[in-house]
This record gives C-alpha cells, sequence and structure tokens, in this order.
C-alpha cells in the first residue's frame, strides 16, 4: 500500500518534471504553427494561387510556351551534366578521406565545404573573372571562338560549383561509419577492385548516395545567384527555368512567372518527400 | 588505416581526382579571383570596400543577415522543441516541410515573398493600412533571409534535445526546481551551444544569399542594396576592378565565418555525443 502511493507520486512527480503543463504546450504549439504558416504554407500556397490567378487555360499556355520550355530544357540538360561529374567526384572523395590517412586530409575536407560558404554571386564572379571577355582566359578563348560567358558552358560550370560538396559531404561520415571490413572480405575472396566496388561498396552507400543526389539535384534547377551572373539572360538560350522565372517577373507577367515557378516549386515538394522516404528508409539525416 | 593503402585498391586514382576535380573547379577559380585583385595597389582595393555605397550595403547585409538569424534562432528553438516535446497529430508532415526553404528555388521564394508582402499583396495590404511598408525596404529583406535560413537551428537543436537525457529535468524538479528554472538551468545550457552553431550557419547563409532577396529589397543605392547586388552592378558596368575587390572582400568574411562554425561544431560535437 505504502509502496503504491510512493510509486504514483513518483509517476506524478516524473510527470511535471519532463512535461510542460498544457497550457504552455498549447501557447508553444500555437506560435510554432504561427510561424511555420506564416512563413512556409502561405508562401506555397501564394505561388500556386497567382499561377491560376487567370485560369487553367493561361497556366498551361505559360508552361508549354517557347521559351519556358527552352528554358525547362536547359535546366535538365545543366543538371543531367552537373549531378554525374559531382556523384564521381563525391564517391572519389570519399572513398580516399574515409578509407585512407595521408597528409592534407583535414585541409582537403574543409576545401570541399568552401563552395557552401562562399555567396553564389561570388561563385558567378569566379568564372567571369576567368573566362569572361576581359578575363584572364578571355582573350584566348574569343580568338578560338570558344564560348564559356553568356553561354551553355559557363551554367554548366557555375552550378557545378556550387553543388560540389553535396554527395561528398553526405558520404564521407556514411563511409568511414561503415569502415571497410566488407570490401577487405571481398578482395581477399579473390573479386577484383571493379566488382568490389559495383557488388560491396555501391550497395552499402546507395541510401546515402541518393540522398545526396536529391538535394544535389534540387539545388542544380534551383540555383539562380551563380547561374544569373555568367547566364547574360538570353531568352530560349541562355535561361534557365529559375531565370526565366525572373524576366518574366520583371517584364511584369506575374501570372506567368508564378505558372513557371510551380514547376519549380512542386520540384521542390517532390525533392522533401523522396528526401523524407530515404531517410525513414534508412535512418540518416 | 594506413595499412588499408596496401589492402584497399584505388587509393590514388581517388585521391588524384578528387585533388584535380577540387583545383579545377574550386581552387583555381577563386585562386584567379584572388590573383585579379593582386594588380591593384592596396590603396586602391581599400578605396573600393570602403566606398559609401559599399559600406551602406555592408550595413545592410550584416544588420539583416543578424536581425533574421536571430529571429531564426528564437523560433528554430521553439520549433525543434516542439517537435521533439510536444505531440501533436501531422508530426511528420511538419518535420519533412521545415526543409523546404533548402529545397525551394530561391528565386521562386523571392517573387512569392514579395507578392505577399508588396503593398497590394496578402499581408502586405493589411500592414499598409497599419503604415507598415515591408517590400522593398530593410524589413522585407530580413523576412527573406528569414525564411532561407529557418531550417538551419531546427536541424543543428533537433538531435541534441532528442539525446537529452530526461532523467536530469527529473532530478531537478525533484530537488525541487520550477519547470521555468529547469529550462534555463538544466536544459538550455546543453543545447544552448548547438543553437549558436545554428545561428552561425544561418548567418553566413544570410549574408551570401542573393536569390530570394534582389526581388524584394528594392535595389536602392545606399538604402536597400546588399553586398551580392553590389558585385553584380559593377560587374555589368564593366567595373571587373571593383567587383573582384568586393567579391574577395566578402571571399575572406565567408572564410572567417566558416572557420568559427568549424571552431563551434567541434566544441559541440564531444557535448552532444555525450
Amino acid at each position: 500500500m505504502a509502496s503504491a502511493v510512493v510509486t504514483l507520486t513518483r509517476a506524478a512527480a516524473a510527470n511535471v518534471a519532463t512535461d510542460d503543463p498544457r497550457w504552455v504546450r498549447v501557447l508553444l504549439l500555437a506560435a510554432a504553427f504561427g510561424f511555420l504558416s506564416l512563413f512556409l504554407v502561405l508562401p506555397l500556397v501564394a505561388v500556386f494561387c497567382h499561377a491560376f490567378s487567370a485560369g487553367v487555360r493561361a497556366y498551361i499556355s505559360a508552361i508549354t510556351e517557347r521559351d519556358a520550355a527552352a528554358a525547362l530544357k536547359l535546366t535538365l540538360l545543366v543538371a543531367a551534366i552537373a549531378l554525374p561529374l559531382n556523384v564521381a567526384f563525391g564517391i572519389a572523395a570519399a572513398w580516399a578521406i574515409a578509407h585512407f590517412d595521408f597528409r592534407g586530409k583535414s585541409l582537403l575536407t574543409t576545401l570541399i565545404d568552401l563552395p557552401f560558404s562562399v555567396s553564389p554571386v561570388v561563385s558567378g564572379l569566379v568564372f567571369v573573372l576567368l573566362f569572361g571577355a576581359r578575363g584572364l582566359l578571355g582573350p584566348w578563348l574569343t580568338g578560338h571562338g570558344i564560348r564559356i560567358i553568356f553561354a551553355v558552358p559557363g551554367i554548366v560550370l557555375a552550378t557545378i560549383f556550387v553543388t560540389f560538396p553535396f554527395v561528398a559531404r553526405e558520404l564521407i561520415p556514411l563511409m568511414r561509419a561503415q569502415g571497410s571490413a566488407e570490401e577487405q572480405a571481398a578482395l581477399t575472396l579473390g573479386a577484383s577492385p571493379l566488382k568490389m566496388f559495383l557488388r560491396v561498396t555501391l550497395p552499402k552507400i546507395k541510401w546515402g548516395l541518393l540522398h545526396g543526389v536529391v538535394l544535389c539535384n534540387a539545388r542544380a534547377m534551383g540555383e539562380f545567384g551563380a547561374v544569373s551572373v555568367v547566364s547574360g539572360h538570353i531568352r530560349g538560350r541562355t535561361n534557365t527555368l529559375p531565370l526565366h522565372v525572373e524576366v518574366l517577373h520583371s517584364e511584369y507577367q506575374s501570372q506567368a512567372a508564378f505558372a513557371v515557378a510551380t514547376l519549380l516549386t512542386l520540384l521542390a515538394l517532390v525533392t522533401l518527400v523522396l528526401k523524407t522516404f530515404i531517410e525513414r528508409k534508412s535512418h540518416i539525416r | 588505416m594506413a595499412s588499408n593503402r596496401r589492402v584497399l585498391p584505388g587509393f590514388g586514382l581517388a585521391l588524384g581526382f578528387t585533388w584535380i576535380y577540387l583545383s579545377l573547379i574550386v581552387l583555381i577559380p577563386l585562386g584567379a579571383m584572388i590573383l585579379k585583385t593582386t594588380q591593384m595597389s592596396w590603396g586602391e582595393f581599400w578605396s573600393i570596400i570602403t566606398s559609401p555605397r559599399a559600406v551602406a550595403s555592408y550595413r545592410l547585409t550584416f544588420g539583416a543577415s543578424f536581425v533574421a538569424a536571430v529571429i531564426n534562432a528564437v523560433f528554430g528553438l521553439l520549433v525543434a522543441w516542439v517537435l521533439v516535446r510536444v505531440p501533436f497529430p501531422g508530426k511528420r508532415l511538419v518535420d519533412a516541410l521545415v526543409d523546404l526553404p533548402f529545397a525551394l528555388p530561391t528565386a521562386v521564394a523571392g517573387i512569392t515573398l514579395t507578392a505577399l508582402l508588396s503593398a497590394n499583396g496578402w499581408i502586405g495590404k493589411p500592414l499598409a493600412e497599419m503604415g507598415i511598408r515591408v517590400a522593398f525596404t530593410p524589413l522585407g529583406i530580413a523576412v527573406a533571409l528569414v525564411f532561407i535560413g529557418l531550417p538551419f537551428v531546427v536541424r543543428t537543436v533537433q538531435p541534441v534535445l532528442l539525446d537529452l537525457d530526461r532523467e536530469i529535468e527529473e532530478a531537478a524538479a525533484s530537488l525541487g526546481a520550477s519547470r521555468w528554472k529547469t529550462f534555463w538551468r538544466v536544459i538550455l545550457p546543453p543545447i544552448l551551444p548547438a543553437a549558436i552553431t545554428g545561428f552561425a550557419l544561418a548567418f553566413a547563409r544570410a549574408v551570401g544569399e542573393y536569390g530570394s532577396v534582389v526581388f524584394i529589397a528594392g535595389n536602392m543605392p545606399m538604402r536597400t542594396e546588399i553586398t551580392p547586388l553590389l558585385i553584380i552592378t559593377r560587374l555589368e558596368e564593366y567595373d571587373y576592378a571593383g567587383a573582384t575587390a568586393l567579391g574577395v572582400a566578402m571571399l575572406g568574411v565567408s572564410l572567417v565565418l566558416l572557420l568559427i562554425i568549424n571552431l563551434l561544431q567541434t566544441h559541440t560535437r564531444p557535448r552532444a555525443a555525450a
């Protein structure tokens, strides 16, 4: 009897200790929801409302119009080039950093993160200074008829720069945590290096790799600042989707701008769904 | 691990490719920009980066970034707390939605916030009737920066809060501490380093941000012109020296912030693990 009372009081005490009073919870929830609705939900709703403000037909014509289609195509092309390169780099960097010891390892790890802390505008600027008409290599490039700035190669370079760390950053801690025992076992059992990579390493890192690819892709397709500096905004030629949104917005074609923006918003929502799915499947974050 | 070199294949290939790719994409372009500043004298460089228009842009960029990061620190703590400690339906959805600013292209965020906050927008109109202008003012810039920095503090604090041992809170309460006192003296100290790291990350991101800000900023020289925009203006005027000097100055700031964040993270990690 006495012990039952003690247990009861202890349970009650624990409850008071680690749970907030009901009114506090309600207040906290209300404040958090208020903040998130204002900053996240309302903008999401607004994109679609403005996009359909002139009806479904205007929406469809805005996203199927020739320059919008060209911008979509360019965005897909740029991501299709930048993504595989950064994946190859990410796997190579993680392999070296996670499994081997060498001089300058911590410097290398810091340098890989560098593009994330550089302003997007500076990321674009460096390529203009290198390849632009008045840049270091500008005269030589012009002499050979090669255009990088205000053309597709510059856009690809700027995109690779800003998305550079995504895959490596994801794989380095993952490979480090996993170790290389399975790889060593595969080699001892006579597997070739290629077979070891395809059959052992790749399956081990697949969720982390996919997570990195999804995030890298979202940034590659959505990058604005860096691409804006190198693109030159030539309609139908060097406009990616985000740049096309800007052009339409500056021409006061608000509804069309938001219609094109819904494509990028859908990309963001798909990214979040995939990301959440991968995280739940693999317990990574 | 050094013995791995004899056991595991591909070390030379992997490291060689890593350094070459890093040099081509990141180091050489950044190095070329720094090299270009050495072509001007120290006096020239200094007069460019301390010109009144540049200084006004720093004041705005750092001021708005600071305000936004403070707001994000407060609300980030709140959202992290609610996600970890308060049960409510739809938690997974809210948790996933927090990352929206990382996934949504900045140009979309820019035009949407501008539309919402301009004088005839959904939020801007009632505010305008109260005499508050948001779009095309420094206030609007801060709002855009709150949006893009929103996930940082939540995501740094959340894991630490999850790992926090509730028994310490029970102990505090059993020793007679009020819930409020427990929060200040027991819960806050271990999550504070994570919150400061999140604050620094949000601040660093905000300082360099361009896409979400240009639409809402108004872009008036001396008043609502952020430093990244000033760089682009100089570039469009073919003032390469001006753009380069400002670019190098911003790069220097980014490097210092990166260093501070790295230090913060090495200081937080052991504690978070404990």
